[in-house]
């Protein structure tokens, strides 16, 4: 097992709230993992630590790019971190809304590509090439989550499921290692929701990254998930495969104990 | 009705007796007397009245018969988008203003010429702060202080040095890009309100040091005898102001259509797209690996240079400078030309230019009233065009199937 992503001791703390309490937490590569927890229970904020948005009060937060070569992220700015090899998407969709689905998906492409001030002024030709294969590579990811009939639709007159979707070719475009979803199906019908269990399927096999997803659609993360690690109160309650978990009594306790849905 | 007609008195009222003590009260220390300037008082609240009113029914002015006529509501609503503008409609206008601009030394007097070198020189501030406000979305209300850095820097210069316009126009816009740079780094963090207040304060921090610093600055009293351009290094200027103004006049047609160029290119560009990526959500924009910090700098910076350029255009173009030339009124011109044009459209900030700019100066018949009428069409746009007169509407990139370029116009 080659672990991507290595989280030790992970404790975010605001003001007086604990958000997340001493987390440890492994990816390996090629990998599709849930991480799973009734409202509240830290998720979100565990994704903003690792993607540098927030600074994480202590513990240390590792990218193996390669076996041998592992990078500390914790600290590190957001742009950092993507261009090391992690991107994500948000619970609360961020897509550039005035802008269409095309140049969503081209800002993506930003970290990869090089042109500067000197390219956007004189045009030369290394400048023209490198537009004309953003262009294309974001084209292709549009195709490839299906949205490549909407290419020039304005990011705000997509359906929701659609700004869902282009979210995920978004983050596809910065080259991620390691994807991170946050809640992906959240708002999506039956139908919808199966269409991304296989899209996020495909998505693992033709880029071959890990993939890692909050959800809390239990029959998409029993039908994706390798592994499942569930959280409580900012704590890692159980870890396992999704057998493990649908018997585990500590995670039962903590779904029926904060809401009786699950 | 008389319901919105009472709160607008109210209203008017109110302003007319918060302001009283500023505005009426006039103390003559001389006669040791107490004047009060009613007419002040009641213009004021006249404008203030007036303004509420339309405030207030705008929204029914909008639906009423006059505004729902068809005719009408093309003319003010479809007409000004950019997608409403056939190709051939563009080519023709452009085609035509070409010929205009090139022509209009030759039949107009040295006065009109001159009216259209400050014209230009405003849609060259207009499309430098265009990259800062319209296509970053950082609110800067101190874009005078760059265009203050390159008149000074040419004005000193020439004085103490005897350096000319064109040695001079590129030290402008470097010198004011580093000082674009220097008012980035602390505001980095800032947002919104914040930004624009420290980004006012700013302005007028620099605006008070060239007023006090006398030994530098010269003061109030400012500096003069300026040089003119020089063509080939020989000075025709002495020859005749009615010459030298026409030179001026293509120097800044040429320079305004390289500033329209460059503008346009960068914001089809990979930065320009991280510029408006910035713009619209920054959290994600840093998510998707995009250097919040160096972009910002990298729009102020590009903002300041044609701000500097602007400058030592002006300086050479007045011959004189003081530091009254760069209050904070002229920012707040240069914003509301991005702000009227189109924020992010670059011809809509052309025309936002030629709007602010000429319409007053064509209006000097109508005097004191002048301002007003301005005003009230500037309040008519923002309530017709709330996204301003060419609304920027056309993505940066078009996809089309088979492509063999980008389609960038
Ligand atoms: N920026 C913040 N400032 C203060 N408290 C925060 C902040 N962000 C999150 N929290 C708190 O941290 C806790 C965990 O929130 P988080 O958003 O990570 O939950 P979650 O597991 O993603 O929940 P959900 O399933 O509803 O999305 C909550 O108590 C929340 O109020
Ligand atoms: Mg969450």
């Amino acid at each position: 097992m080659n672990p991507i992503l290595n989280v030790r001791q992970l404790t975010m703390d605001f003001g007086g709230i604990r958000a997340l309490a001493r987390l440890d937490l492994t990816v390996n590569h090629g990998e599709i993992a849930a991480l799973i927890g009734p409202n509240g229970a830290g998720k979100t904020t565990f994704f903003n630590c690792v993607t540098g948005l927030y600074v994480p009060t202590s513990g240390d937060v590792f990218i193996h790019a390669t076996p041998e070569k592992s990078v500390r992220i914790n600290g590190m700015k957001p742009h950092r971190v993507t261009r090391a090899g992690l991107s994500r998407t948000f619970q609360n969709i961020r897509l550039f809304k005035e802008m269409t689905a095309l140049e969503n998906v081209m800002i993506g492409r930003h970290c990869r590509t090089h042109a500067g001030i000197f390219g956007a002024f004189f045009r030369n030709r290394a400048t023209r090439d490198e537009e004309q294969r953003i262009i294309h590579d974001s084209y292709r990811l549009l195709e490839i989550v299906g949205l490549e009939d909407q290419v020039n639709f304005r990011a705000l007159n997509l359906p929701y499921g659609d700004q869902r979707k282009l979210e995920i070719a978004r983050a596809l475009a910065a080259e991620p290692r390691l994807l991170l979803l946050d809640e992906p199906a959240a708002g999506m019908n039956s139908q919808e929701t199966r269409d991304l269990t296989s899209l996020i399927l495909k998505i693992r096999d033709e880029f071959n990254i890990a993939i890692l997803l909050i959800e809390h659609d239990m029959k998409l993360v029993m039908t994706l998930s390798e592994r499942i690690f569930v959280m409580d109160y900012g704590r890692k309650i159980a870890e396992g495969t999704p057998e493990d978990i649908r018997t585990n009594p500590d995670v039962i306790r903590a779904y029926l104990g904060e809401d009786s849905h699950a | 009705m008389i319901d919105t007609l009472l709160k607008s008195l109210r209203t008017a009222l109110w302003f007319m007796f918060l302001t009283f003590p500023i505005l009426a009260v006039r103390i003559d220390s001389l006669k040791n007397a107490v004047t009060v300037r009613w007419p002040a008082v009641i213009i004021l609240g006249a404008v203030i009245f007036l303004i509420s009113v339309l405030w207030h029914t705008a929204g029914l002015v909008k639906r009423s018969w006059f505004f729902r006529f068809d005719g009408f509501k093309q003319f003010i609503q479809r007409l000004p988008d950019q997608d409403a503008l056939s190709p051939f409609m563009i080519r023709t206008t452009l085609g035509a203003a070409a010929v205009f601009m090139i022509s209009l030394p030759f039949f107009a007097s040295s006065y009109q010429t001159n009216v259209m070198i400050n014209a230009l020189l405003y849609v060259m501030l207009g499309l430098g702060l265009n990259i800062v406000v319209g296509l970053a979305g950082l609110l800067d209300l101190g874009y005078v202080a760059f265009y203050a850095v390159g008149a000074y820097l040419y004005a000193l210069l020439n004085l103490h040095l005897g350096i000319g316009f064109w040695i001079a126009l590129p030290m402008g816009a470097a010198l004011a890009a580093f000082f674009g740079i220097l008012l980035g780094i602390p505001v980095l963090r800032l947002k919104g309100d914040y930004l624009a207040i420290v980004t006012l304060g700013f302005g007028e921090i620099i605006r008070l040091i060239l007023e006090n610093w006398d030994r530098v600055f010269k003061g109030p009293s400012g500096i003069s005898h300026i040089s003119r351009p020089s063509l080939f290094g020989i000075g025709i200027m002495e020859s005749s102001v009615h010459h030298a103004i026409i030179y001026m006049y293509y120097i800044v047609v040429v320079l305004v259509l390289s500033t329209f160029f460059f503008v346009s290119r960068l914001k089809h560009s990979r930065i320009g797209r991280a510029l408006l990526a910035l713009k619209e959500d920054e959290i994600a924009c840093q998510a998707m690996g995009i250097d919040k910090m160096k972009t910002k700098l990298t729009a102020f910076a590009l903002g300041a240079t044609w701000a500097g350029m602007a400058g030592v255009i002006f300086a050479a173009k007045t011959t004189f400078i003081n530091p009254a030339s760069f209050t904070f009124m002229e920012s707040a011109i240069i914003l509301s030309i991005v702000v009227i044009g189109g924020m992010g459209s670059i011809p809509g900030v052309v025309l936002g230019a030629f709007f602010l700019v000429l319409l007053p100066e064509y209006f000097r018949e109508l005097g004191d009233y002048r301002m007003l009428v301005f005003g009230g069409a500037m309040i008519l746009v923002m309530v017709f065009k709330p996204r301003g007169l060419l609304e920027n509407t056309k993505p940066t990139v078009t996809y089309v199937s088979q492509q063999t370029g980008p389609d960038t116009p």
